[in-house]
């Protein structure tokens, strides 16, 4: 949408604040998130940038909140070591792997049944099966906290990891489910028809078309369990902190800068991801004969 | 040949062609339906059934029926007029002197939302019961306490005959049931769901229109620039949707306290002075910015790929055919695109009503959705009860919306980048 060159004073002055407009909108949804960057090299114990920090006064800017981060603090001259951060870590990636696998395997299966041209009752199902993406994460998590601690599942790893996977499964379901629309089911005739059975013909025909919805349905899955907290609140225990837990924490009880070192790191994180999910998805297109307008 | 001509049509097997056709269809069924079924059997359980039992949880009052049974089979003999007989002031007693002190605790947390007062009297008179040693009950459980003499504590306990109650639910629209089990308002001073499901109502509805106003001109730009441009562009809608929510809230914290980066900006351009920063933190206002913010990639993802449908010879004939920009775009442009504005609408409004996480963190006390109430109920008062009335309204308002969208959108077109 180029202004042509006949454009009136007003048409042009219109498309200009139309550009201007649209720039701020741009503004608004990435400025909040690249603001924390900086910051979070500051050495100042509050999230503000101070006249010092400004003026790149060496001494006000400082790693101290990322060796925090790691475990090493130092007050006065000697060190503590509080491992929350390390630890919330580790559980954040342990739970979200597993759920991440559980739910790729999961969803997979489901959306190559649902794409199926016999599936029976398909639009009920699907309702069913995307639910837990729309239905209100407090309102999983009391129904989770009232019925998995009558099953004593609550304060487990378990509990946590198949709430997490319930809650990632629609994004696989979804992903893989469009990467199959379109799908020539003659590979599959073909196949069979060559004397492959089931097994080698899904691993062999069917999974490396559809691999890169698999892969960005569970990177979608795993960044959902990577960033829940309302369902480790209740259903954790105390001692199950994870990375989001941990900032929840942070930001409600002691305001400190090592947030912000998490949220760069999270920030990088989910650029990276962004990434991987965005080439996957050209190259789905491009596999499929989709055309890029 | 014949065969064909008189009877029905028949495989080798003599079996008649639709029978057989019939049977591969059915075979397909289920086997398409049993890959479905795990997921299907594990949604099932780790989520569905859970949500089920919330939902009982909320009419469920059976509670109290396990701790004073036999004081409930004489209570419904009582014709609730004067005070109740000394038959039931005796199985009350010893009922209350034989009971463990955990179930009374919880007991006499259900009868104080009928009537407050009785959990304080359950303690009190626990204690004092183990010096009577025998009747009348009745005279001497009143010289403990002279509640027990008040008739309005024994009709209370009216509301609690039955095993299910609609108690929960009242409360959760500020009415209750007076201990003739009549509906009524709740006291003034005690009405705040009301007010609290007016504000998720009006914030979701705020949220959803100002995500309209700033999504609907960016997707157009998205749509009508060339795809090398609108590509690099779609990563600063998209690089939102990836970035974990706590990030988002903090950045915002960042830019919105008083000394935050939108304070100082103002200060230093010498809009307002440095002793009257603007309050934007902890504040409904606050929810409003940060959460139209969080949920505007939800508006511009369906939005953007109705608009990519349109094509752009219809606004050029428009133009062609002597209408200005303006009415091209409002009598044609705008028509196309309702499907993306309705499918964005409705994700953005139903993912609003039930957030929690960012009015607990940016909201203050104002702030306060229905959401910050059921985590409230959830963890502190532990009034499961009306923490799971209040849910399931919420829940069925969700189930309404899901169904439109499912109608309108189609569940399976839903956008993730």
């Amino acid at each position: 949408m180029a202004l042509p060159s006949y454009a009136t004073t007003g048409q042009k002055i219109g498309y200009y604040s139309f550009l201007t407009y649209c720039s701020l909108v741009f503004f608004f949804l990435i400025a909040p998130i690249f603001i924390i960057l900086p910051l979070s090299f500051s050495a100042s114990p509050f999230f503000e940038f101070t006249r010092e920090f400004m003026n790149l006064e060496p001494e006000a800017w400082s790693l101290r909140w990322y060796r925090q981060m790691v475990g090493i603090s130092s007050i006065g001259d000697t060190t503590v070591v509080t491992d929350k951060w390390m630890l919330g870590t580790r559980n954040s990636f342990f739970i979200g792997i597993i759920a991440t696998l559980l739910a790729t395997a999961l969803g997979t299966v489901a959306a190559l049944g649902l794409s199926r041209p016999h599936m029976p009752f398909k639009p009920v199902l699907m309702a069913i099966l995307i639910s837990p993406m729309i239905v209100p994460l407090i309102i999983t998590a009391a129904g989770m906290f009232f019925f998995y601690s009558k099953i004593g599942l609550t304060h487990t790893y378990l509990g946590l990891i198949l709430a997490h996977t319930a809650l990632g499964t629609p994004f696989v379901v979804i992903t893989v489910t469009a990467t199959l629309t379109g799908f020539d089911t003659n590979l599959i005739r073909a196949s069979q028809s060559l004397g492959a059975d089931t097994m080698r013909t899904f691993f062999k025909v069917i999974m490396p078309l559809i691999l890169p919805g698999v892969i960005s349905g569970g990177l979608f899955a795993f960044i959902t369990s990577f960033d829940e907290v309302v369902v480790v609140m209740f259903v954790g225990s105390v001692e199950q902190i994870t990375i989001p837990k941990q900032m929840w924490a942070g930001l409600r009880q002691e305001t400190s800068p090592v947030i912000l070192c998490m949220a760069t790191c999270l920030v990088a994180l989910s650029i990276a991801l962004l990434t991987t999910v965005e080439m996957l998805r050209r190259r789905s297109e491009r596999l499929r004969g989709i055309k890029q307008r | 040949m014949n065969q064909t001509v008189s009877g029905p049509i028949l495989t080798s097997d003599g079996i008649p062609l639709k029978v057989s056709l019939k049977k591969a269809e059915r075979i397909n069924k289920i086997r398409a339906f049993l890959l479905v079924l795990p997921l299907l059997a594990f949604i099932l359980i780790t989520f569905l059934i859970p949500i089920g039992d919330m939902l009982a949880r909320s009419i469920d009052d059976r509670q109290i029926n396990t701790v004073f049974p036999k004081t409930f089979e004489v209570y419904k003999k009582w014709d609730r007029q004067d005070l109740p007989s000394e038959e039931v002031y005796k199985t009350m007693f010893f009922e209350l002197k034989d009971s463990e002190g955990y179930s009374v605790g919880k007991a006499s947390t259900r009868m104080n939302y009928s009537k407050s007062g009785w959990k304080s009297l359950l303690k009190k008179s626990k204690r004092k019961f183990k010096k009577i040693e025998e009747g009348p009950y009745k005279e001497k459980m009143i010289a403990t306490d002279k509640r027990w003499g008040d008739p309005e504590y024994w009709k209370a306990l009216g509301q609690m005959v039955d095993p299910t109650t609609m108690g929960y639910y009242l409360n959760a629209v500020d009415l209750k049931y007076d201990s003739n089990k009549n509906v009524v308002q709740q006291k003034e001073n005690r009405r705040i769901y009301n007010k609290t499901w007016i504000k998720t109502f009006k914030v979701s509805i705020l949220v959803t229109f100002f995500c309209l106003l700033l999504g609907y001109p960016i997707s157009y730009l998205l749509a009508t620039l060339p795809m090398k441009y609108s590509n690099l562009l779609m990563i600063c809608v998209l690089l939102p949707f990836w970035t974990s929510l706590l990030v988002r809230t903090v950045a915002w914290m960042v830019m919105l306290q008083q000394k935050g980066v939108f304070n100082n900006l103002m200060v230093m351009a010498g809009l307002i002075a440095d002793e009257n920063r603007w309050q934007l933190m902890y504040n409904q206002t606050a929810v409003i910015i940060v959460m139209t913010q969080i949920l505007l990639p939800f508006m511009v993802l369906p939005l953007y790929s109705v608009m990519k449908t349109i094509s752009p010879t219809y606004m050029r004939a428009a133009l062609n055919l002597g209408a200005s920009p303006i009415h091209a775009f409002y009598k044609i442009y705008m028509p196309n695109s309702i499907p993306g504005v309705s499918a964005g609408c409705l994700l953005v409004f139903i993912i609003a009503i039930g957030y929690y996480i960012t009015p607990e963190l940016v909201g203050g006390k104002d702030g306060q959705m229905v959401g910050n109430w059921i985590a409230y109920h959830l963890k502190t008062t532990l009034n499961w009860g009306l923490c799971a009335a209040l849910g399931a309204i919420l829940l069925a308002v969700m189930t309404v919306l899901y169904w439109a969208y499912n109608k309108i959108v189609g569940i399976e077109n839903i956008k993730l980048g």
